[in-house]
């Protein structure tokens, strides 16, 4: 079996499982953000159940319009907020305590390998970098799971990447997703697991896992995964909040599709509107200039992130024709950020360090695009109206790429800025 | 159960955000939602679509966020059913779970033109292009997604779950 099919079984009670079952399994944490959980709160109230199946395994976060952006935004967190007193839910994070929920409960130790953790956001499946079996729900999905501590499952067919030979300079996860989403089309990997491994995934930190499995969904895929390892281990150890287990793939375990790429080949990779999909090489867009520079997010809003794109900008200017927008994950990278000096970096060079939230990313707030404008975004969605207005533009890439393209003005590389 | 009515086209990969964006989701109330329906994919469509209509598209509808807000925002708008070549898998969960009937067909949505008028047999799986004259086979309904439609939707089913419980 591979690592996607032996988790779901080992939560189902069964010994083997295979492609294409459908199956009832318990799940180890449900989570829903401020968009999401007002609909699975209001589902829940009509089962009629006595009582959520665990207090402490429900994960409700604002993050998407918190700081609440206006009065609607507002009444939708306070939702979450009346319900997590009404039920006494352990994990209920206030703004000051917040952050990105899917860069938040890695963070936390909340979420950890083995896991299976359904949530009511499509980003759910970034929790693959752990060796956990995550993926995107519904709200009702999540009512019910609530209710019940299971969901229903088709088991997916697996496809496996593997990645070899020598990363370019900068080149990183957020890359190597990019290229391969661009290499399958975002229905690639329709209704799949995605088991990423190989050499080249062996030493990436967890960050850049986490990346990778974070746009599986950008392919279609239902979860994307990496059997844990020595890295898995350094990452849960200290901050791991419950035990966790490393699930592996056997060796003959069965894959619908085999892809392997020499990364000595992968360049720094943008994609273009409107779709994910639509990869070219950074260098090749030199002539495409930008009025927003985002860095953020839950695809890449942690501390190497962050770190990445002060590194670029250090004592240099963003370009006057720029705005460039830092967002931090999470409180704790927001506070690292400060102690390391890099909010000072960003705040010199004149970009704008803001307080973790979804912000821009889905077109909320803090640096939503008017029509016509363009932006290079470090977040993981570039359709029609993602950040704007209907007729703006977004071209997705690495922090590296999007930090030296706020200098430059347009989309460039990090060789040409330093 | 017979579903009757006009067709409105899109291509591929109809995203979310295309669906219902999510400026307008700082609220859940269905019927706020269906006044923007598809509206960034066809700025007028809020405006042409009638109740009784139903959609059809190409590959991987509803791919992106796994807002509940798309298929409630399109039964909202009183779309009676969906027919796509493919379905992205949160929005093809949703639909069921919510009770927004929806049919995978890659000859259907291939030769279903914009303004046809088809007739859906839900329960066989068979789709009538009565402007054609032409007739085309949806993929079965897995049995466990049939047990969901008839229980009245997922909240339904829990519900009856917990009460034998
Ligand atoms: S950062 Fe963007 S993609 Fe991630 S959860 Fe927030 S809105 Fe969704």
């Amino acid at each position: 079996m591979t690592i996607t099919e032996k988790i779901l079984a080992a939560h189902s009670g069964r010994d083997e499982i295979s492609a294409g079952e459908l199956i009832n399994a318990k799940v180890d944490l449900i989570l829903a953000n401020d968009i999401t959980a007002p609909i699975a709160i209001t589902e829940f109230k009509k089962i009629g159940a006595k009582d959520v199946f665990d207090k402490e395994r429900i994960a409700l976060i604002p993050d998407h319009f918190a700081p609440q952006k206006d009065i609607k935004a507002a009444e939708q967190c306070r939702m979450l907020r009346d319900f997590s007193r009404e039920y006494n839910l352990g994990l209920y994070f206030e703004v000051g305590r917040m952050g990105v929920e899917h860069a938040l409960l890695p963070e936390q130790g909340l979420v950890v390998p083995g896991d299976l953790v359904i949530g009511a956001d499509s980003h759910t499946c970034t929790y693959g970098g752990l060796g956990a079996f995550s993926t995107g729900v519904g709200s009702t999905d999540v009512a019910s799971a609530m209710a019940t501590g299971e969901c229903w499952f088709k088991v997916p067919e697996s496809m496996k990447f593997i990645y070899y030979g020598k990363l370019n300079k900068w080149v990183s996860g957020k890359d190597l997703i990019l290229h391969t989403i661009g290499d399958i089309g975002v229905d690639g990997a329709l209704y799949r697991a995605m088991e990423f491994e190989g050499e080249v995934i062996s030493p990436l930190p967890m960050a850049g896992r986490l990346t990778m499995c974070n746009m599986a969904i950008e392919a279609g895929g239902k979860n994307g995964i990496i059997v844990p390892d020595n890295i898995t281990e350094q990452y849960a150890k200290n901050r791991a909040k419950r035990e966790y287990k490393f699930y592996s793939s056997d060796k003959d375990a069965v894959y619908v599709d085999v892809r392997e790429y020499d990364c000595s080949k992968i360049p720094l990779t943008v994609s273009c509107p409107h779709l994910p999909s639509n990869t070219k090489p950074a260098a090749e867009l030199s002539s495409i200039a930008i009025d927003q520079v985002v860095v953020g997010s839950c695809t890449n809003g942690r501390i190497e992130d962050i770190r990445e794109a002060a590194e670029i900008i250090k004592g240099k200017k963003v370009n006057p024709n720029v705005r460039m927008i830092v967002i931090p994950a999470t409180q704790q990278i927001y506070l690292q950020a400060v102690k390391e000096g890099l909010a000072e970096i960003f705040v010199n060079a004149e970009a704008v360090f803001s307080t973790p939230t979804c912000g821009p990313c889905l077109g909320g707030h803090m640096g939503i695009l008017a029509k016509g404008e363009r932006a290079i975004a470090t977040t993981n969605r570039n359709f029609v109206g993602r950040m704007g207005h209907p007729e703006s533009e977004v071209y997705l890439s690495n922090p590296a790429v999007a930090a030296a393209s706020a200098i430059l003005g347009r989309i460039g590389t990090p060789e040409e800025v330093i | 159960m017979i579903l009757k009515g006009k067709v409105w086209k899109f291509g591929n990969n109809i995203d979310t955000d295309a669906i219902i964006p999510a400026r307008y989701l700082n609220t859940s109330d269905p019927d706020e939602l269906a006044k923007h329906i598809m509206e960034d994919a066809d700025k007028d469509f809020p405006s042409k679509v009638k109740a009784g209509d139903l959609i059809t598209a190409d590959a991987n509808f509803g791919c992106g966020s796994s807002r509940e807000h798309a298929p409630i925002a399109i039964k909202a708008a009183g779309i009676q059913a969906v027919v796509a070549k493919s379905f992205a898998r949160i929005f093809y969960r949703n639909a069921f779970n919510i009770g927004l009937p929806i049919f995978e067909s890659e000859d259907a949505s291939g030769k279903i033109k914009e303004g046809d008028e088809i007739e859906i047999d839900a329960d066989r799986g068979v789709i009538k292009n009565i402007t054609k004259s032409e007739e085309y086979t949806a993929k079965p309904i897995p049995p466990f997604m049939q047990e969901l439609i008839s229980s009245g939707g997922l909240i339904e089913w829990t519900k009856k779950r917990i009460m034998a419980s």
